[in-house]
């Protein structure tokens, strides 16, 4: 699930903006460190929750509103290469900011402890996350699929100049995309701080399994990131009942599979 | 020619130079190599590849496991690790070349990851993480010429400057013959390309090969010179850096990349004697590159100071 929050963000802003966010994973660790940072000053996690993925929302937009902007008019490669000069900054910035040992983030009283269902304990935080993804999925639906907001940021991935002529502010829109899309990341980032510890690395860790999910379960989809989150996380279960070694391959060998029988991914639409 | 200047320059630098610094003299002879096979596939044919480091690596490993178990001469290693990292490009090069553009990009990542966990996983043959260590290398007996020691820095200097040389020569032959201008007219319009009857995947998969070979090439030279391998050497970062190199120096020129490989780390070993931190500044400079100086250093000399390198010029 975790993979899921953090491909929906991916596929969400390639779907709309074309490009691949490289810089996506550091807004993740950011996310978890910033849930760290405020947990120090509020010791509520909630409060946390609550702001770090704002605040990661706020400082992608910044990046998109000065940096990337300039650069929609030139090939997509170039706003690819900018995106990862900040994936570059951001994971320097953290590790001057916090050092590079590992920092723990207490998880909420109320989720800690395990719950009995069905005779097998299950921790509550796992709970926590596993619930979380459909909600945000089904979040993510109504948005795209039911206002009007959601129906203009779907015109402007189709068509930007149609959608410009319009009326539609399509700038505005991917600006907000954007800031969106790296809100998902941070919600990514916040749940992942009880569970796995920042750490400086983590970014670059789940960035290219994430790319993984989002294409098998098709670019710009996310029920196709929920159905591909899902697929990679119990293959990756069941691998190291099987292939305990070479676990970490078998997702890639199927993100291959899929391009070479059906590169739109589970969900995906549009010409490969 | 100022060219014939700077190699000269470049041949009598070991003479005088510290050991560390002629160290970093190789390390750019074959970041060059690396950057301008990278180059060869963006710059020219315009296909971002951002999983480069599988070709390199493989190339250093293949080279590892030649020297090690088949013969230690270094002829037979680097011929170990262009076979190997060429068929690899060829395969992964085409799957790769099926798709457009972004998904080329991810696919090249994907592909890159893999090959980085085979490398890492595959603890029999590559060692794990602990890699290769202690690789002979026998020194080079070339017709009748006495042995030479290229474990000495200087001499295997200018072992890389004569196997990078050459390899430059070849790439500039192939950039400028009959395949390399179909190759740009493909970066321009693919599309125009098809009609006038030429096979855009054919090309595309040949210089994505090319590529890979060369980039081998470097990864076998480095295997050489430091005597191991390790997975690092196929890790995502080292992706990264023939295309922040040729981004730097210029991907619009033949010689940016190479600008480019020497220009970075010499910056990188700059920054780093001054702080740890240098992925921070590597990161602002490249942002400020891609906004302001698209063109790289190279370009921005051609167009300001209209320095002519039009022969070398690419579009």
């Amino acid at each position: 699930m975790l993979l899921f929050l953090l491909a929906s963000g991916l596929t969400l802003i390639f779907g709309v903006l074309r490009i691949i966010n490289f810089a996506h994973g550091s807004l993740y660790m950011l996310g978890a460190y910033l849930t760290y940072t405020i947990c120090r000053i509020f010791p509520n996690y909630w409060v946390a929750f609550l702001f770090a993925p704002i605040l990661v929302a706020f400082s992608a937009g910044l990046i998109e509103f000065l940096f990337l902007r300039p650069l929609y008019k030139r090939e997509h490669e170039y706003q690819l290469l900018l995106l990862y000069g900040f994936l570059l900054i951001l994971d320097d910035l953290v590790k001057m900011a916090y050092g590079a040992a590992f920092k723990i983030i207490p998880q909420p009283p109320s989720l800690q402890g395990s719950i009995q269902i069905m005779g097998r304990e299950f921790p509550k935080y796992s709970l926590f996350i596993i619930i979380l993804g459909p909600i945000v999925a089904l979040g993510l639906w109504y948005l795209f699929d039911q206002t009007q907001m959601g129906k203009k940021i779907r015109a402007a991935s189709f068509d930007r100049e149609a959608a410009n002529a319009l009326g539609i502010n399509v700038p505005f829109l991917y600006t907000a995309v954007f800031m969106f899309g790296s809100w998902l990341g941070g919600i990514g980032g916040a749940v992942a701080g009880p569970l796995r510890a920042a750490s400086p690395g983590m970014g670059l860790e789940i960035i290219i399994m994430s790319f993984a999910v989002v294409i098998i379960g098709g670019l710009g989809s996310f029920w196709g990131a929920l159905l591909g989150s899902i697929l990679v996380g119990e293959v990756l279960a069941f691998g190291i009942l099987i292939l305990p070694k070479f676990v970490i391959i078998i997702p890639y060998i199927v993100m291959v599979l899929f391009f070479l029988l059906k590169p739109q991914g589970l969900f995906g639409k549009g010409r490969v | 020619m100022s060219l014939i200047g700077v190699l000269a320059i470049l041949l009598i630098l070991p003479l005088f130079l510290p050991e560390y610094y002629i160290a970093i003299g190789i390390e750019i002879f074959v970041m060059a190599l690396f950057a301008l096979s990278f180059n060869l596939l963006f710059g020219y044919t315009g296909l971002l590849s951002f999983g480069h480091a599988a070709f390199f690596g493989t190339g250093a490993y293949a080279c590892a496991l030649t020297l090690k178990h088949i013969s230690s001469s270094v002829f037979l290693g680097l011929l170990g690790g262009i076979i190997l990292s060429s068929i690899v490009a060829l395969i992964i090069g085409f799957f790769c070349v099926r798709f457009t553009r972004m998904y080329f990009v991810m696919l090249t990542v994907a592909f890159g990851e893999l090959v980085y966990n085979i490398g890492h996983k595959w603890v029999s043959l590559t060692g794990g993480d602990d890699g290769l260590v202690g690789i002979p290398i026998s020194p080079l007996r070339f017709l009748f010429l006495p042995p030479f020691n290229l474990v000495k820095l200087s001499n295997y200097y200018y072992f890389t400057f004569v196997c990078v040389g050459v390899s430059i020569f070849i790439i500039w032959r192939i950039v400028n013959s009959h395949f390399g201008y179909v190759l740009r007219a493909i970066h321009e319009n693919s599309e125009r390309v098809k009609f006038v009857g030429l096979e855009v995947r054919r090309h595309q998969l040949l210089s994505f090969t090319i590529s890979g070979l060369f980039a081998g090439l470097a990864g076998a030279l480095l295997t050489v010179f430091e005597g191991m391998v390790s997975p690092a050497s196929l890790y995502f970062t080292v992706s990264a850096e023939p295309i922040l190199m040729s981004i730097l120096g210029g991907t619009r020129f033949f010689f940016g990349p190479i600008v480019g490989a020497a220009l970075f780390i010499i910056i990188k070993d700059a920054i780093q004697t001054l702080t740890e931190f240098w992925m921070v500044w590597m990161g602002a400079i490249l942002v400020m590159i891609v906004i302001f100086l698209p063109g790289g250093v190279v370009g921005f000399l051609h167009s300001r100071f209209l320095i002519s390198f039009s022969k070398s010029r690419i579009r």
